[in-house]
């Protein structure tokens, strides 16, 4: 009826399997790193495609990973560029510490509100992140001694990166930072969903209850990745500060939560490349429908959004890019029925 | 030695219903202890309470002697008290495998390492292997669960209960649902169960509960109606008729 001994070895290999690196991963990277030398003039929104990417990547370790619905994740992004700002104004101009200050922020802000985050149903989660990313917004609005207020914060001067890279006019060393980040952050987040800890996070998502039947302390597994989320938006806001050397209200604003869930949706989640795959595509998509129809391109995000949940990513991505299926597939996205 | 479980006047109201009232049951290490009911009797609410998914309203429960009325599910499950549910809960986008995986590394205290890549430690693997054996699921371990059979998947359910190698065991309807043709392979793996552990066997099939089960209590109405040997309840004239939906008492 069953294979009498399933062997240690097989069963070993087949969890090895999870964390193993496949081709295509591999030359997404060459090909994000070639860009570095090859697309000059493209750097600018290269540069800003990273920086989403990381964003949407700290989401997905909350929705794809976790299963916790947040429309307020630009909290912690606005909270890591405020920071990042203001220290490089306050004459700390090495970037690198900056982004760990900035991290440091954003997790300590993360872990206090993941305790208002843990309870409740996702309805709840939603307004909860909502609410504590306005209740950040205004508070930066009303410090404007410090925050400069409506007016942003300005005065940013970045030292080189390292004390080596020095920031260029043309963007190629903010490219160049930012894609380090967010590689050096991205196998972080690799290795750690490939862990017993990230392996718990996904039972979680699938069913708190059992989890918690298993011995899995949900709370205190969703405090965890919440801080860690947290921390990882936080870096994203600081690159957005010390690349663009601005820093205004708009980085905690309400449509910047928005966006990134599109971009997860767009992507997909639960795979890590979800997020970087559709920040690609918002950010060109958005470029080419802006230079055609300036004041429509949320027409489009609209429409393309609704198709997207209403027909299902799967069977949209399946019906447009059949020729891919199999190359995403060997991105390691879990194929899942509807 | 102290039961294995042992709940005191354990009692549960929602508002004006009382879903679990006054309940006193004690259950001997080792026992192989069986409670039944009608529907609506409160059975799956007074596994709640033990679990910890539920506060109860007043009452405790003793897990060895020790009161656990206050602990958190999480910490149930590390001090020796597991279940399985009616309705399954799994992991559904998990295989078998990783499902086990979790509850064994929860269990040996290795399931926080961030660090660590799964299915390098060979104290779980070894243990994995051992129980996908022991619960026939070894051809299925790499199917994603929510596509396996649903006996199979019924046999999951109790294997990572047992993963978390408990003293107590809750079994909540463990064969409803299976086909006939499957129903074999649970009772078996429930037959085969330890006998140093204390299993509470939730059940309505009365050929299921005769088989397997020493004593026998009875809830009506969330409270203790009778307790006593298989034999005492079989005999019971007022057991019969509540069960048998007659007439119980005027």
């Amino acid at each position: 009826m069953t294979i009498p001994h399933p062997p240690a070895t097989r069963v070993t290999a087949a969890l090895a399997r999870r964390g193993r690196w496949r081709l295509p991963e591999v030359a997404f990277w060459a090909l994000a790193l070639a860009a570095l030398f090859l697309l000059p003039g493209r750097y600018l929104i290269l540069n800003e495609i990273a920086i989403l990417a990381l964003f949407a990547l700290s989401l997905d370790l909350l929705l794809g990973y976790s299963g916790i619905v947040s429309l307020g994740h630009a909290a912690f992004f606005g909270l890591g560029a405020y920071t990042a700002g203001l220290l490089a104004r306050h004459g700390v101009a090495e970037p690198v510490v900056g982004l760990f200050a900035a991290a440091g922020a954003a997790a300590l802000v993360g872990f206090a509100t993941s305790f208002l985050v843990l309870r409740g149903s996702d309805l709840t989660r939603i307004m909860v992140t909502i609410g504590v990313a306005l209740v950040l917004g205004e508070i930066a609005n009303r410090m404007a001694w410090l925050t400069g207020g409506a007016d942003g914060l300005q005065g940013i001067v970045m030292g080189p990166v390292l004390g080596t890279f020095e920031f260029d006019l043309w963007g190629q060393t903010a490219y160049g930072y930012s894609l380090a980040v967010l590689f050096v952050l991205f196998l972080l987040a690799r290795r750690i969903v490939h862990s017993p800890f990230g392996l718990s996070l996904c039972a979680i998502r699938d069913n708190p209850l059992r989890a918690a039947a298993v011995g899995i302390p949900v709370g205190g597994r969703l405090v965890a990745v919440y801080t860690l989320a947290a921390a990882y938006a936080g870096v994203a806001g600081a690159l957005l500060a010390q690349t663009t050397q601005f820093v205004s209200l708009d980085v905690l604003e309400f449509h910047r939560s928005a966006d990134v869930l599109l971009v997860l949706i767009i992507g997909g989640t639960g795979y890590l490349y979800g997020g970087i795959i559709g920040a690609v595509l918002f950010r060109l998509v958005q470029d080419e429908l802006a230079n055609l129809t300036p004041q429509y391109w949320y027409f489009w995000v609209g429409l393309i959004l609704v198709v997207l949940v209403l027909v299902g990513r799967e069977r949209v991505v399946a019906t447009l890019a059949a020729p891919f299926a199999g190359l995403l597939r060997r991105f390691g996205r879990p194929v899942r029925e509807a | 030695m102290a039961p294995a479980l042992r709940t005191i006047g354990l009692h549960k109201n929602f508002g004006g219903l009382v879903a679990t009232a006054d309940v006193s049951l004690t259950l001997e290490p080792g026992a192989r202890h069986a409670l039944i009911g009608p529907n609506g009797a409160g059975k799956t609410t007074f596994v709640n309470l033990l679990t910890g998914v539920l506060t109860p309203s007043a009452g405790r429960i003793l897990l060895e002697g020790a009161d656990i009325t206050g602990e958190s599910a999480h910490r149930r499950v590390r001090r020796g008290l597991a279940r399985t549910f009616q309705i399954n809960q799994l992991f559904r986008d998990l295989t078998p495998l990783e499902t086990i995986g979790l509850a064994v590394s929860e269990r040996q205290g290795t399931g926080r390492d961030w660090w660590r890549r799964v299915g390098t430690k060979g104290a779980v693997i070894g243990e994995i292997v051992a129980i996908a054996e022991r619960f026939g699921l070894g051809d299925a371990l790499e199917e994603r669960t929510a596509t396996l059979p649903y006996g199979k998947q019924r046999l999951l359910e109790i294997a990572i209960a047992f993963a978390c190698r408990p003293r107590v065991l809750l079994l909540d309807e463990p064969a409803a649902g299976v086909p006939e043709a499957e129903r074999h392979e649970i009772l078996a793996a429930v037959a085969a169960l330890p006998r140093d552990v204390a299993v509470l066997l939730i059940e309505h099939d009365m050929d299921l509960v005769f088989s397997f089960a020493d004593r026998i209590s009875v809830l009506v109405n969330g409270a203790l109606f009778r307790d006593g040997t298989v034999e005492e309840i079989a005999r019971d004239p007022a057991v019969r008729a509540v069960y048998l939906g007659e007439e119980a008492d005027a």
